[in-house]
């Protein structure tokens, strides 16, 4: 079947366009800074979570130090393993909850029609989740020298190690969740909140690996968090550099980073096949 | 698939969509002729808009092959996308972006150059300018829809696929809309296929209607050229023709669709 086709009425007339990848990922950047900057409880929480936190944890350090010999000699661990954690946590939610933000306001279809690629919209997440994670901690972490005289960048470089070890693991984690929610719609979007809430006990913030039940430990083992942690009290207790387990952390992020990667681009290839695109946050 | 005419917008030949039991799109075949208006007509459930979403990419086809701007898709859709632009009720955009904020963001998606230029221009064009700086959520129908509509032309495109345009406007600001497309796709010499249920609409607008009906296409030609062929007085009578398969229109289109399947 076809139909007449006649002479266009009249030549298209073109806008200067340019082609580039970097333009995208930045015009997404500012559609979530427009969504921050106009939002005084947004603002707040990235502040107010952190901010309690650290609070909380600093008196219980102050509490630990005065009756306990080992937390007097390792002033600062339980508030650095809190701020560290921290880092991953919000890695996470920065990166899921600027995806939600496009399926709640159902601007996903709007979004997956521009020339935006799947891989730029990732990068856009990423770039949101590293400022997200920086804007929401850095306030606890003055706060937290004022308070309790706790000087978390006196970890010095390593610090800057620990933080790209852990923002990694919480991108693999909001590209997981980010997937399940493609995959099974909305509902899916407790395990954002739940996921990682239930990997903290298996990470060994607060306790060494070797304090976990043996079977434990080799979860424990298995996630780049545990080594950070641990190289963090190496650092605060030991004042030992401990690279290997920097290294391990590092590597295993690689592997879990690409499989998320692979899930996420996997998912949104599945909705497109499934025709859920259009609906996903109805 | 051979390559399309240059005068071809879209060009979409045995397009299907099976989800499971249910086949949504059953190998269509047609063409969107360059600067023409295109109208896709069914009643609900009949493909439209998952014909729509195909195009576009949201949805990936089961077998068939489309063409748009001369352009194999999905192999070439980074060369397409910047040339072609979507707009439906059913998609919104953030509510809580004003609108300028929102016109921004699309601009830099498409990466245009003097992009303040464009959205005073279009502002202008749409009559917007009062809105830009109002959050897009708190707009009546009729503004949201020129703020998508402001969306969709954004990056001037060629080729405009449009799912239900008019839906749930007033009949001023509906017809306001109409003109405004006939104009753009005139002054631009740009290509429309529009998805709608209103038959005023189409037989007002658009160069060529394609008659859908479970999946199929079961007639196409000018609004004109159907009714006479149906002998009824509007599109809105070959419509209900087409679609309870009653009337002279029932043989006509069942013959049209077996012959389409039978080739």
């Amino acid at each position: 079947m076809s139909i007449d086709i006649k002479e266009p009425k009249r030549r298209h007339v073109k806008l200067a366009q340019r082609d580039s990848a970097v333009r995208r990922v930045a015009a997404m950047v500012l559609r979530y800074g427009y969504l921050i900057q106009g939002s005084i409880p947004r603002v707040l929480d990235l502040w107010y979570w952190p901010t309690l936190q650290m609070v909380m944890w600093g008196f219980i350090t102050t509490f630990l130090t005065q009756n306990s010999s080992f937390f007097a000699q390792a002033f600062g661990v339980l508030l650095g393993a809190v701020m560290l954690w921290d880092v991953m946590f919000r890695g996470q939610m920065g990166f899921a909850l600027s995806f939600f933000e496009e399926i709640w306001s159902r601007n996903l279809g709007h979004l997956l029609v521009t020339p935006l690629r799947p891989r730029e919209f990732i990068y856009a997440l990423l770039t949101m989740s590293v400022i997200r994670t920086a804007f929401g901690i850095f306030p606890s972490t003055l706060l937290a020298i004022w308070f309790f005289g706790f000087n978390v960048y006196g970890l010095g470089l390593m610090l800057v190690a620990f933080f790209v070890c852990l923002i990694m693991a919480g991108w693999s984690m909001g590209l997981l969740v980010s997937g399940m929610v493609l995959r099974w719609g909305m509902g899916a979007e407790s395990l954002a909140w739940a996921l990682i809430f239930g990997l903290a006990p298996l990470c060994a913030v607060y306790y060494p690996v070797s304090s976990l039940p043996v079977w434990v430990q080799f979860i424990s083992w298995s996630l780049p968090p545990s080594y950070v942690f641990e190289g963090m009290r190496a650092v605060m207790i030991d004042h030992v550099l401990r690279l290997d387990l920097l290294a391990a952390a590092f590597g295993l992020n690689i592997i879990y980073f690409s499989a998320a990667s692979w899930w996420f681009l996997n998912c949104l290839k599945e909705a497109r096949r499934e025709g859920r695109l259009l609906q996903v946050g109805e | 698939m051979e390559t399309a005419p240059a005068n071809v917008a879209i060009r979409v030949r045995g397009l299907t969509k099976r989800y499971g039991a249910v086949l949504a799109v059953d190998g269509i075949d047609f063409d969107v002729a360059e600067g023409s208006i295109t109208a896709l007509l069914g009643g609900n459930g009949a493909g439209k808009t998952t014909t729509i979403a195909m195009i576009l990419g949201l949805v990936e086809p089961t077998s068939g092959n489309i063409q748009a701007l001369g352009e194999e898709l999905p192999a070439q859709y980074h060369r397409v996308l910047p040339r072609i632009n979507f707009e439906s009720p059913y998609v919104d955009l953030p509510h809580r972006l004003t609108v300028m904020q929102n016109l921004k963001v699309y601009a830099g998606l498409y990466g245009l150059e003097r992009v303040k230029d464009r959205i005073a221009e279009l502002a202008a064009d749409l009559d917007l300018t009062e809105f830009l700086d109002r959050p897009t959520g708190q707009l009546s129908a009729g503004q949201k829809t020129r703020v998508s509509l402001a969306k969709a032309l954004v990056n001037a495109p060629e080729l405009l696929l449009l799912d239900e345009p008019t839906a749930s406007l007033d009949p001023d600001t509906a017809d306001w809309v109409r003109s405004y497309l006939e104009a753009y796709c005139k002054e631009r010499g740009a290509s429309i296929l529009l998805a709608s249920h209103n038959m005023a609409e189409v037989e007002r607008m658009c160069d060529a209607v394609l008659m859908m009906r479970a999946g199929r296409i079961v007639d196409q030609g000018a609004p004109g050229e159907l009714i006479s062929r149906y002998g009824r007085n509007n599109m809105e009578e070959v419509f209900l023709d087409i679609a309870r398969g009653t009337g002279k229109g029932a043989n006509l289109a069942q013959h049209k669709t077996a012959s389409a399947h039978e080739h």
